[in-house]
């Protein structure tokens, strides 16, 4: 079922693109832009238009993507310049370690992520260190080595991207990705 | 990790984008401060043989590099009172009089399948011819002419090489989250003639040139991976050089070309690394439990500085380039980072900051004493011009990521914008030959 719907996307996705292919080698020039007083194009003229193809998503990968699941939560925020962890986070990790633990061929990628102040690199050494430091505490918590491999984005993809605290504070986050 | 994406979605998006056609945006450059002390010039309108169109108008891209420098007040063309093409038509008193230092009159003529471009700069004061040269120029290569002919003009009248006829990389984002877009472009020093050189949708970052200017190393995170790739600018060809578990950033060449330093953290904690990239041998210059990275190279490749969090708050460090002990070198502020040397060795441009803005300073390495470029609060990823003389770095301009340089005797300052999207990480190239 999930291979025949990515068919029927994938073959629209070619019709597509050949048709915006078509179009822009067919069309010399941008048309010229026409005074707002002027009447609309012939129906004639009017342009093909593609209908995206509505579909439920048929596989549910894990209890972390049902909100009312305790692993929907995957996010520790961090204060400024530091990887330390605020208590507030620690039965975040804790219902996550629990978890892999129990699914022990289940993986996770600890992606770390900094504020946009400071240098990029050094974020994103701020970013390593964050998700090394939650990498430590499952590790602690009996979740296994092969289970988690972290990633510093720094500050490359920010939640928010906004240039203030409402917004640095969503930035400051690793992020359990299953 | 259902992470995984199908082969052929990728092979379809990269169509979408090609489709969505090759235009690359040019980067705008506005004059956003001068000094008084310019010097007059008047570089008049190069002469043509008849029947002739070249592709460029020569005085003008002479006359808007020659302004950038911040050294120099061009004299607007439509102010001058005749249009010499030829030493026999030059009055040096009519220029004295309207209060010109130098006259650079040219000609271009077709030679072969292009055109010989010639041109001579007078000292209208002493009544000296002080340059005179011809350059054979092709269609296409007629802007880098242009280049030339203002980096030979500022050359003999300052004693400094020009750095007209050099480069910038930096990144471009468009879009965020999954429908980002990141490049990583090449561009004439002017902004003219943007090259994409590397597209994805996840980000590119610290683009470093090798000293050769023929490639450049970057960080690619391309299938959710970082990773340090080397490029040859002129195939497109390109080398993955560190893939390790956690970060592989930071690439700076070894002022030889052979080694790259970077920042891997593959033993769990950021550190300095140099990588020979012709044996492949990895040597770790640093061990401690703090942040160590953004390393950079001495002139003379004997040392490296790089930002630690070691003394409690990030700062620049010295070492030798084979490792061992590392002094601190920054004095002053409680944050101070990315640091690379003027091309003289004897001053750092880093970012620092000052009452919580993040600005670009200049560290006088031998008196100590830090003098701020920039006045914004989010400013970083400065990068000396190969001859000293200025520093482009990136910052925010109406909400906007653009690029700015200024000068480092805080003469002229401009700013590079693209007309959408963000510009950042700005890298100033080796001169090139």
């Amino acid at each position: 079922m999930r291979i025949l719907v990515f068919n029927l996307v994938a073959w629209c996705l070619i019709l597509y693109a050949s048709l915006s292919i078509l179009g822009c080698s067919s069309a010399p020039s941008r048309e010229p832009e026409t005074p707002a007083t002027s009447l609309p194009p012939p129906s004639s003229d009017r342009r093909t238009e593609t209908i995206p193809l509505e579909t439920s998503r048929p596989t549910y990968a894990g209890p972390w993507e049902d909100p009312s699941s305790p692993l929907y939560n995957r996010t520790i925020y961090f204060d400024y310049d530091t990887a330390e962890i605020k208590p507030d986070y620690i039965p975040v990790m804790r219902t996550h370690a629990r978890y892999l633990g129990s699914r022990t061929d289940t993986r996770v990628m600890l992606e770390g992520h900094a504020d946009e102040r400071g240098t990029r690199e050094y974020n994103l050494a701020l970013g390593d260190q964050r998700a090394e430091t939650v990498r430590r505490y499952m590790l602690a918590e009996g979740v296994l080595p092969d289970q988690m491999a972290t990633l510093s984005y720094g500050e490359e993809r920010p939640a928010d991207p906004g240039h203030g605290e409402g917004s640095w504070r969503l930035n400051r986050r690793v992020i359990i990705q299953y | 990790m259902n992470r995984s994406r199908h082969p052929l979605l990728l092979v379809l998006s990269t169509l979408l984008l090609w489709g969505a056609g090759p235009l690359e945006a040019r980067l705008n450059i506005e004059i956003t401060g001068g000094i008084e002390a310019a010097q007059p010039i008047a570089v008049v309108p190069f002469g043509v043989s008849e029947g002739l169109i070249p592709p460029v108008e020569i005085a003008a891209v002479v006359a808007a590099d020659l302004a950038r420098t911040g050294r120099f007040k061009p004299m607007p063309t439509r102010d001058m009172l005749d249009l010499p093409t030829s030493r026999d038509q030059v009055d040096l008193r009519d220029w004295s009089l309207l209060g010109m230092n130098n006259l650079v009159i040219g000609q271009v003529e077709p030679e072969g399948s292009g055109f010989r471009v010639s041109f001579s700069l007078f000292d209208v004061f002493r009544g000296d011819e002080l340059a005179s040269t011809s350059i054979l120029s092709t269609g296409t290569g007629m802007r880098h002419t242009a280049h030339r002919i203002a980096d030979i003009i500022y050359e003999k009248l300052t004693g400094q090489t020009g750095v007209a006829a050099t480069r910038i990389a930096y990144v471009t984002a468009t879009g965020r989250g999954d429908s980002q877009t990141v490049t990583l472009r090449v561009a004439d020093a002017d902004g003219y003639n943007p090259q994409t050189i590397v597209s994805s949708s996840e980000p590119i970052m610290s683009p470093a040139w090798s000293p050769d200017g023929r490639r450049l190393a970057y960080v690619s995170f391309e299938n959710r991976r970082a990773a340090i790739y080397v490029q040859e600018l002129s195939t497109g060809r390109r080398d993955l050089v560190a893939s390790y578990p956690g970060i592989n950033g930071s690439p700076a060449f070894s002022p030889d070309g052979r080694r790259l330093a970077m920042t891997l953290s593959k033993e769990g904690n950021p550190e300095i690394h140099v990588l020979n990239l012709l044996s492949r041998e990895l040597v770790r210059l640093t061990q401690h439990f703090a942040i160590d990275t953004e390393p950079a190279w001495s002139p003379d490749g004997r040392h490296l500085i790089f930002t630690s969090d070691r003394g409690g708050s990030p700062q620049i460090y010295r070492m030798s380039a084979s490792g061992g002990p590392a002094e601190r070198i920054s004095v002053e502020g409680d944050y101070n980072g990315r640091a690379s040397y003027s091309p003289d060795g004897r001053s750092v441009v880093m970012v620092t900051r000052i009452n919580g803005a993040f600005r670009i300073g200049v560290l006088d390495t031998e008196r100590g004493i830090t003098r701020l470029l920039s006045s914004g609060t989010l400013d970083e990823s400065p990068s000396f011009a190969p001859n000293g003389s200025m520093v482009i770095y990136a910052t925010i301009h109406g909400g906007r990521g653009v690029l700015a340089a200024a000068s480092v005797d805080g003469g002229g300052s401009q700013r590079l914008s693209q007309d959408s999207g963000q510009v950042r990480e700005p890298a100033w190239s080796p001169l090139m030959q």
